[in-house]
């Protein structure tokens, strides 16, 4: 008897781990390749954002006449002799800045963009869609009939409209312009989390542990913050990953159309507006920014979806 | 406009009701003197009603109770019988809207808790007031740990800081039995067996020495081995903590065991009161007969038929002035369909709601 000689002998029993929520969903997440390939390819663009204007070659304003007047004011290509020579391994643009270390600038604005926006995204969407759902009511038709109209009203234009409006205030001046963008963009993409949250809210109040909470004492705002936003973290965690992709969509729009991030930042939108006048002579111009939005853009899709399915209790244990 | 007819029926009901009201008053100034200072919580003429779109349910309709120290009373009857919502109301948890406790008092140590505000009634919950749920497992919150939710009353109510509130967890679960407490305090429910999730809900009620504990239906969702043990442990903590006990069941077997008396609720309101002797030796109401009729014994007959009492309880919204329990009582005559009876005196401290076991009845 194994089992049996085995107790006798008093060999330590190991206690198991405690499986936490966040251990299951890791481990699920990890599961999934295409997930995967997206957390990784995220990481790369923080990586990127984060350290990419300090590795860069060059400053990415910084004009390199010399090179351009050897080429005959035309923009050097990636990999040819003489951007290798100079130093310019992606080449540069018609006035001889370096391609890599503006794309590396462009990385930087996009992660702040990602970051930033959805942190305004939660400042204004987590307390109203918490307020109307914990509380309902009339505040709840209130809030909510509010919420509808800012739906309603076509995101780009308002951006737009506000960028025009500010651009030249004190506020519209701050980070290149970059602090405008990040508000204006938060102010039109809080819509969907506030709704979500307002759903998790009118559902999870309805929970017996809720009742069970009131019934020691627990006053509502710990209730909300304590006991059920973590019940709804999931949902929100995923929201807030699928609303990147936009927020850096919009940004890159703005600046396409010249109404976002002012020069001499580069944000990759600006980058493909300048590149365009060239398409057919020098395609770098346009293509090295155009594949890193989509590349961004697609890998936080991905990793949304597959923390979607990480986070979703019912799919427990399986795959 | 009324036809005369109509007018005259109208105006006999009305007699009818202040003759009513007349009996009402006589036994709730017999409640009063009986309700001396020594109780803890004294329940008058407490109405709770839901305002639905069907109409307004009374789900508990001038229910009147007392409860000394240290005591363990019993509060039986079928489901949707008001026995949870009279629970609910004693912390004011019923849910509102649609539900509000519309006429009553609660004194509780000689405070009328329906005066207090919101904030004054929060800290008395958890605190002076427990309350056991009745399923443990939608009970507990399922992404705070044990630890977590049993330190919070703690914390919240007697100010402990978080190593003092995390001896005093572990105190607590080892109380209630769970083995190697400190090991368990960052398990999450999910990690908890249901006996022992019930266990932890009882820590939490008990965390801060409540005076009473109100347990609604507390072993229901559990087998009947782990039922046992919780008993016996919610019988002991009480004794040991002297918390007076209000124990909502629809288990007369269960009642029989814990309390020191038992009210019998019927369609939202008390139907019959007495002590726990008094209520097995002799019950005055064909109700509470249905209910111990309806235990299964261990001399039943093998593969006979469980005993029912047949039917359902009424629909709360529009009730006759008639007792409520006629139409599914066999002992009914015109006069119960005709008169509510009132809770009346059968002996010292029993009470029943019946005419037929009235002095004078047809049934002797």
């Amino acid at each position: 008897m194994a089992t049996g000689s085995l107790a006798q002998t008093g060999a330590p029993v190991v206690a198991r781990r405690s499986s936490g929520v966040w251990r299951d969903a890791f481990s699920r997440l990890r599961r999934n390749k295409l997930a995967m390939v997206g957390l990784v390819l995220v990481a790369a663009l923080f990586i990127m954002g984060a350290i990419g204007p300090l590795i860069a070659p060059h400053k990415f304003y910084v004009l390199d006449v010399a090179a351009i007047t050897e080429n005959g004011f035309r923009p050097l290509h990636p990999f040819e002799p003489l951007s290798m020579r100079t130093g310019h391994i992606l080449g540069t643009d018609d006035q001889g800045r370096d391609s890599l270390s503006r794309a590396l600038d462009g990385a930087q604005i996009s992660v702040s963009v990602a970051l930033v926006v959805q942190f305004v995204v939660l400042l204004i969407g987590l307390p109203i869609g918490a307020l109307a759902g914990w509380l309902g009511g009339r505040l709840d038709n209130l809030l909510m009939r509010f919420t509808d109209v800012m739906y309603a009203f076509p995101d780009l234009l308002l951006i737009i409209l506000m960028s025009v409006t500010f651009r030249n205030t004190w506020f519209g001046q701050q980070f290149n312009g970059l602090l405008l963008v990040f508000v204006a963009i938060g102010l039109t993409s809080w819509v969907t989390v506030a709704r979500l949250v307002r759903g998790q809210l009118l559902s999870l109040k309805e929970m017996e542990f809720v009742e069970a909470a009131k019934a020691i004492g627990v006053s509502d705002r710990r209730i909300v913050t304590k006991h059920l936003m973590p019940n709804a973290i999931g949902p929100i965690i995923v929201a807030i990953t699928l609303g990147i992709p936009g927020a850096i969509l919009a940004e890159a729009t703005l600046a396409y159309l010249g109404v976002g991030v002012q020069p001499p930042r580069a944000s990759w939108g600006s980058l493909i507006s300048e590149g365009v006048k060239y398409i057919r002579s020098d395609p770098h111009l346009v293509l090295i920014p155009a594949v890193l939005i989509a590349t961004a853009l697609i890998s936080f899709t991905f990793l949304g979806d597959g923390l979607r399915d990480a986070l979703d209790p019912k799919l427990k244990g399986k795959q | 406009m009324t036809s005369p007819s109509e007018t005259a029926v109208e105006e006999r009901n009305r007699v009818e009701i202040s003759v009513g009201d007349n009996l009402a008053t006589e036994v709730r100034e017999r409640e009063a003197k009986r309700a001396t200072a020594e109780n803890l919580l004294e329940v008058r003429n407490l109405s709770t009603h839901f305002f639905t779109v069907d109409g307004v349910v009374h789900a508990v309709d001038d229910v009147s109770f007392h409860l000394g120290y240290g005591e363990t009373l019993g509060l039986v009857g079928e489901s949707g019988c008001g026995k949870s919502v009279t629970a609910l109301s004693l912390t004011r948890l019923v849910p509102d809207p649609p539900g509000k406790i519309v006429a009553g008092e609660i004194i509780f140590e000689g405070v009328d808790l329906l005066k207090l505000s919101n904030d004054e009634m929060r800290r008395l919950r958890g605190k002076d007031i427990g309350f056991i749920f009745q399923d443990p497992l939608s009970s507990l919150n399922p992404t705070l740990t044990i630890g977590y939710q049993i330190s919070e009353a703690v914390r919240q109510h007697m100010g402990l800081s978080s190593r003092a509130a995390k001896d005093r967890v572990v105190e607590l679960l080892s109380k209630v039995g769970i083995p190697r407490p400190r090991d368990r305090l960052n398990d999450y429910p999910f990690q908890f067996s249901g006996g022992m999730r019930q266990r932890a809900m009882i820590a939490i009620a008990l965390s801060c020495d409540p005076k009473l504990l109100l347990a609604d239906e507390p072993t229901t969702a559990l087998d009947v081995t782990i039922q046992a043990q919780i008993l016996e442990l919610i019988g002991r903590l009480s004794d040991e903590f002297k918390t007076a006990v209000l124990m909502i069941t629809h288990d007369l077997g269960i009642a029989a065991g814990m309390c020191d008396r038992i009210n019998v609720m019927y369609a939202g309101r008390i139907v019959e009161t007495g002590s726990t002797d008094q209520m097995f030796d002799k019950p005055r109401m064909p109700y509470t007969w249905g209910l111990l009729d309806s235990l299964p014994r261990m001399d039943d007959e093998r593969g006979g038929k469980l005993r029912t009492i047949e039917g359902l309880p009424p629909l709360l919204i529009r009730l006759p002035d008639a007792c409520r329990f006629n139409p599914r009582c066999p002992y009914a005559q015109d006069l119960c369909r005709e008169k509510e009876p009132e809770l009346t005196v059968r002996e010292e401290g029993h009470l029943a709601r019946c005419h037929a076991t009235e002095p004078g009845g047809w049934i002797p």
